[in-house]
Parts: C-alpha cells; structure tokens; sequence
C-alpha cells in the first residue's frame, strides 16, 4: 500500500478514508485534521490559554502534542485518582510527558485531599465511573476559573462521541443529545467552555498518532471499566464500522449536522451558588459537595464503629 | 511468530507466514481496534507478517463510564 498524499510506503491504512499514509504525512494529516476541527467549531483562538485535561492516556496526551505543536498556549491539568497503581502511572506519564516539554502542569492528588475515587466509591456506594465523573466536572470547572482559563480541551475522540451518542439514542436521552456537541459554551459565569477537539479523529488514529510521536502513554486500561456500557456500546459500533467503514464518522457527523440543530436543551432557571464551594448549583449543595460530605459522614461513622470511644 | 498482546501482557506464538489481518481475526480483534507493531514499525492490516518476527498487539480501544 503506498501513501495518499506522498506515495512511499504506507505505514497506517485509513479504510474510512479509504487511504493510507506513511508516518510523516500520517502526522501531517492528523494534525491538520485537528487544526480544522478547532477552526471550523470555533473551539478557541491562538490568543487564548487553555487548559488541556489530560490523564496520562493516549488520547489526552496526543491532543497536548497537538496543540503546542500548532503554537497555541496550553497548560495541562492532571486529576490523580487514587485508583492504585494505574493511577501512579498514569500521573508518572503524565508528569514525565510534561517535564521533557518544560510544559505547565497542575496535578491534584485526590488520593491526598481524601478523595480517592475508589474509597469514595467503595463508601457511598455510588459507581467509580459516576463519582470520577462529578471530580472531574468539579476540578475542570473550578481551577480553569481560579486560573484564568477560559477554556478546557479534553481528548475525547470520535469512538468517544459515537459510543455517547449510540447510549443517549438508545435511551433517547432527549437532554443529553441536546447538550452534545463539541463545543460546550458556558451557562454560567463560573463555568468554562469545554471543547473535543478531536472529535473526528478515531481512538485508532489518536493512538497511531501517539506511536509515531514516541509519546509515553499509559496502555493499561482503567481498573473500573471492565463491564461498562460504553465499552459496549463500542464494541457494537466497531463491528459496523468492519463492515461499512466511515459508519462512525457518518453517525456523529450527521448527528451534529442535520438531528442536533432541531434539539433545544431544557431551560432552567439561573442557578444559585453553592454553599460549600461556591460553584453554580440549582440545590443548597453542588454535586461535588454533596458526595464530599457523604463520604466525609460515612468515613467517620466507618471510623466511629472500628474504634469506639 | 512471537506475539505480545496489550494491555493483558499475553504472549501468544502462530506458525508461518500470515498477513496481519488475518493474524488480528484469528486473536480476535475487529479491523481498526489494535495496532500491529513489529519493532518501531506500525505494520499495515494488509501486510505479511514473517514466522520468525516479533510482534506487538496494542489495543486501542478505553473508556470507562458505566
């Protein structure tokens, strides 16, 4: 097989493109493909900081790559979850990725604050995937605000987005497919933007990306996502796309183009300030807070019956 | 062959000479879902994979939320 663009070899076939590249008109593309998707979106400008979530995996770790090669002005923000050892490399990657490009990163060790995703989950007996989902949306939200970001880019990549959108039509989540997309512009003055800029690159390309640019990710997958629905859902989704290459591609592109204009999310009224972190919340108490405490209540009554007074 | 699979850290050996996709269907991955690395090289699903080489199956599939 030879190159598309250039004709050498090819080293990667893209068979929804129905092309191939050789490794340095690969990463061309790739990040070209990028470039567009944050221009065509109008996710940021090159004047803007922006803060890039990233986990230590292929995905976040190619969008960081991405963006400093194109020159735009990017920190990173790492959330250290406290899931045992796949946590610690993962922060090692993360941190090491960094270092070598003298980049900016925050890193919050949950694990230190009290809020390990496993012992928060193990005492509320909520999902690891549900509370890592509410650290998350906190931390983004609220250090992008602290320091003057007005922007967070996650590596959330077009298998991402299809397996979403296969759940939320399965479930006809009317709210959600209103709300998906890959700009997310804030509702409130103390929430962020939130932008997918490489939503239309498959989780095959991102790693393919992240091979030829030696980039160091973490290949190990989450402990917790044995069994999850979205895993699933992608197996489902990769089994038509066998079948009929570019079906992935085609699903959210025409969700984004011709279903999610005719969608209007619900309008709420304003919401009010959260007591505990002073986070935008339609309750006394933001979500964060609410688990937080939990926990908090839960580990001392835990503590309380161990040692008894 | 001499074949690693990840994440699981599986070692598998198959005989002769095969071409990558064929290797991938008979280990179970779907086209698209892994990369097949021998060396520094991303070998393409079309390619022939030799009995002696040493191989590098890397899933690419993640994702969490349940």
């Amino acid at each position: 097989m030879k190159c598309t663009r250039c004709k050498a070899p090819a080293e990667v076939e893209l068979r929804q493109h129905n092309s191939g590249f050789c490794r340095s008109c690969f990463i061309f593309y790739f990040q070209r493909q990028v470039e567009r998707a944050i221009a065509k979106e109008h996710m940021f400008a090159t004047d803007e900081p922006v803060l890039v979530a990233v986990s230590g995996g292929k995905d976040s770790l190619a969008l960081w790559d991405v963006l400093i090669t194109l020159g735009y002005q990017t920190s990173g923000l790492h959330l250290s979850l406290g899931i045992g050892a796949y946590s610690d490399v993962s922060t090692a990657k993360t941190v090491a990725f960094a270092e070598a490009r003298g980049l900016p990163l925050i890193v919050v060790p949950l694990a230190e604050e009290g809020l390990a995703v496993p012992e928060i989950a193990s005492l509320t007996r909520r999902p690891a995937c549900s509370a890592c989902g509410t650290m998350k949306r906190h931390y983004f939200d609220q250090l992008a605000i602290d320091r003057g970001f007005p922007v967070v880019a996650t590596g959330h990549n077009l298998d991402d987005e299809a397996a979403r959108l296969l759940g939320n039509v399965l479930h006809w989540q009317m709210e959600h497919l209103a709300r998906q997309r890959p700009v997310l512009e804030p509702t409130h003055e103390r929430f962020v933007r939130k932008v997918k800029p490489l939503f239309r690159t498959s989780e095959y390309e991102t790693a393919v990306y992240s091979f030829f640019r030696g980039i160091d990710y973490i290949v190990d997958e989450c402990p917790n996502a044995a069994g999850a629905s979205q895993l699933l859902y992608k197996d489902m989704l990769n089994r038509l796309e066998a079948a009929s290459p570019g079906s992935k591609l085609t699903f959210v592109q025409e969700f984004l183009h011709k279903a999610r204009p005719a969608l209007t999310p619900a309008t709420a009224s304003a919401p009010q300030t959260c007591e505990g972190c002073g986070m935008p919340t339609y309750g006394t108490l933001c979500g964060f807070c609410r688990l937080v405490r939990e926990t908090e209540s839960r580990r001392e009554r835990r503590l309380a019956r161990v040692s008894p007074p | 062959m001499h074949i690693t699979i990840l994440p699981q850290r599986k070692n598998v050996e198959i005989a002769g000479r095969k071409r990558a996709a064929d290797v991938l269907r008979q280990l179970g991955f779907l086209p698209g879902t892994a990369m097949v690395i021998r060396g520094d090289e991303l070998v393409t699903e079309g390619s022939m994979l030799e009995a002696d080489d040493v191989v590098e199956i890397r899933s690419v599939i993640s994702g969490g939320v349940r």
